[in-house]
């Protein structure tokens, strides 16, 4: 047996990573799950709770029902943003000058502040004097999003669209340009149309990009806080408190310590559970 | 089943891809375009297949003009350098795709992909993704989805260009075996002139968008009808030099010189002489002894090439054996002049009856 040499020292060249990571993932998580098994009211005082914040959360409609609406908006602007991004994607041109005026137009929305966004379609939404707001009025819609709920979630839905479409196009986009042209000849050799180009071709070679868009797509929708906190605060009524927002009020509203800590394990834990859900599905084929 | 080409061109904005070409490919022929990158062999192959439409001349087919007829109906099969599969079929699907689109009977199909994966030895992959295949495997699965239809052209862009050496060797040894039987013109892209003498048939040589010779490709070898073509039909490169003849003499600058070729009129030629016919060792009498510096010498296990520079030129010789040179050193190599070819003022070939012989 060769004799080899341990050296310790190489565990202070991996200690930078451990103190980040303890201090940006480790002790908050564990701060929250302190919190989420006890009691508190101010002047640090603690006491023992054990599950039942959790138990509370579980049961309670009002986190079943803020759950519902994050289900149905992420998977309302998965199914919208996925599709129209792919097709935008298909849309601009692979050379020649128009490809960097396409690129900086897609990538405008992105660079945005969140706040921002939010607060520019709340002016751009208002009925009286925003420009959308004011436009389907005269044309005879009863647009409202301050007042009715229809409007709110329409508004909602159409400024995510807005914002993170691009997202998905610069993705699928740099999906489809790193295909090499003689696919399409062969494609075009074979007699295939242009469906089965898309179905055969385009389409499983956007794969692994548009697993990570809806991925991406996935997690920050679900995580969504401040445009629909500016735009809508949660109104009206509860009508777009989403997930975040409840917690948000939860926390900081009412102060309930216990019960904010042990929701956002629980909302932590399905955002977890359903990316692995989304990972899986999508790459299954590849393991085969 | 013949294939013209009536002098095509194919112009890209002020840019000349191809100078009017013509070329007449007979049925049943394997046909190689042999340049270096950027000569027009893809083009000129996309131009035969109707991927591109030629900017003037016409292109036809057993008989037929087919410019401007689209590519999906001409019947045509290509293979590329990169292994074009589609990447979520099995490699079954994947041969039978065009024989799919051709609306075949499931019991066709069947008898003849497994024939072509039977000839292609991948038969015992035929359940597989192409991503789950080597390299030569996928390119075998492609040429099989190219070979698969009765195609009246195939044609194949330097298919065993991203194969490793032992994979292009069993594949180049395969190719003409495979075509063997067939009535339909094969057009084979290549950069390397070992590989158009390996696969024999006609040889056209391709040298910046033009057709600098053509016809059988050991002729083309032994003959080529100018300097470019030399050129283009010699790796390593042809030595070239600059000969006056005067009175039966040639000589390179006054330096060197031999006994020209009877019948060649004294004047001004240009010599090739392929780096073979230079030796480090003297092999005759009448070699002439070349003076120069040595550049590098690049030794294989069997074989040595020999970079120097003699009246101001660049030389390479190759020989059998290994022999060691420092670079920068005075050496003399051995030209063996009675096999260079002479070519005249305007590059066509004047004297070369010796040039080609074997040795």
């Amino acid at each position: 047996m060769s004799t080899k040499t341990v050296n310790q020292k190489a565990w202070f060249l991996v200690l930078p990573v451990l103190v980040l990571v303890a201090f940006n993932a480790i002790v908050p998580l564990m701060t929250v799950v302190n919190y989420s098994v006890q009691e508190t009211f101010g002047d640090n005082l603690f006491f023992w709770a054990g599950l039942r914040w959790f138990e509370e959360v579980l049961r309670s409609p009002r986190f079943h029902d803020a759950l519902s609406r994050q289900l149905i908006f992420t998977f309302t602007i998965l199914a919208i943003e996925i599709p129209l991004g792919v097709i935008i994607a298909l849309a601009m041109p692979r050379k020649g000058p128009w490809v960097s005026v396409c690129l900086v137009l897609m990538a405008m929305p992105l660079l945005i502040p969140w706040n921002v966004v939010g607060a520019m379609w709340n002016i751009f939404g208002l009925p009286e004097l925003g420009l959308m707001g004011k436009a389907l009025n005269s044309l005879g819609f009863d647009y409202n999003y301050t007042r009715q709920p229809g409007d709110a979630w329409f508004t909602l839905i159409l400024m995510d669209v807005w914002h993170w479409t691009s997202l998905v196009v610069l993705l699928a986009y740099a999906g489809l340009v790193s295909i090499p042209d003689a696919y399409y000849q062969a494609a075009k050799i074979d007699g295939a149309s242009s469906w089965a180009i898309f179905r055969y071709i385009q389409l499983p070679k956007m794969k692994r990009v548009l697993t990570i868009a809806v991925l991406l797509r996935f997690m920050d929708s679900f995580n969504i806080y401040t445009e629909p906190s500016v735009l809508t605060g949660g109104g009206p009524g509860n009508s777009t408190t989403l997930l975040s927002i409840d917690l948000v009020k939860i926390a900081l509203g009412q102060f309930d310590l216990g019960p904010a800590a042990a929701m956002s394990l629980v909302y932590f834990l399905v955002i977890l559970l359903l990316s692995w859900i989304f990972y899986t599905v999508m790459t299954r084929d590849e393991e085969s | 089943m013949a294939l013209e080409l009536k002098d095509v061109t194919k112009r890209v904005g002020a840019d000349v891809h191809i100078h009017p070409a013509s070329l007449t490919l007979e049925p049943g022929s394997f046909n190689t375009l042999l340049g270096t990158t950027l000569a027009g062999k893809t083009t000129l192959m996309q131009l035969m297949a109707g991927l591109e439409q030629p900017t003037s001349g016409e292109v036809w087919f057993n008989g037929r003009n087919v410019t401007g007829v689209a590519v999906q109906k001409r019947n045509v099969s290509m293979v590329y350098q990169q292994f074009i599969n589609y990447p979520n079929m099995s490699v079954y699907d994947n041969i039978a795709s065009p024989l799919r689109v051709a609306r075949l009977p499931d019991a066709k199909i069947r008898s003849r992909v497994g024939r072509m994966a039977e000839l292609m030895k991948i038969s015992a992959m035929l359940d597989r993704r192409p991503s789950e295949l080597s390299g030569g495997q996928q390119q075998r699965c492609a040429m099989a989805r190219a070979l698969v239809k009765d195609s009246d052209l195939i044609l194949l862009d330097e298919p065993l260009a991203n194969l490793d050496y032992k994979l292009r060797e069993e594949l180049r040894d395969e190719l003409p075996k495979l075509f063997a039987e067939r009535d339909c013109v094969v057009v084979y892209a290549t950069t390397e002139p070992t590989e158009a003498l390996l696969l024999g048939g006609r040889t056209a040589a391709l040298h910046e968008g033009r057709i600098a010779d053509f016809g059988p490709t050991a002729e083309i070898y032994r003959r080529p009808s100018g300097l470019t073509a030399a050129k283009v039909f010699s790796e390593p490169p042809i030595n070239t030099a600059s000969v006056k003849i005067d009175g039966g003499r040639a000589s390179i600058d006054g330096k060197v010189s031999w006994s020209a070729p009877k019948g060649l009129a004294d004047g001004s030629y240009t010599v090739g002489i392929r780096p073979h016919h230079v030796s480090p060792v003297r092999r005759a009498r009448a070699d002439v002894v070349i003076d120069g510096t040595i550049k590098v010498a690049e030794l294989s296990g069997s074989e040595s090439i020999i970079h120097f520079n003699a009246f101001g030129n660049d030389w390479v010789s190759l020989s059998h054996g290994v022999h060691p040179f420092s670079t920068g050193a005075p050496a003399s190599l051995y030209a063996d002049m009675s096999r260079c070819f002479y070519f005249g003022a305007d590059g066509r070939l004047v004297d070369g009856a010796n040039a080609g012989k074997a040795g």
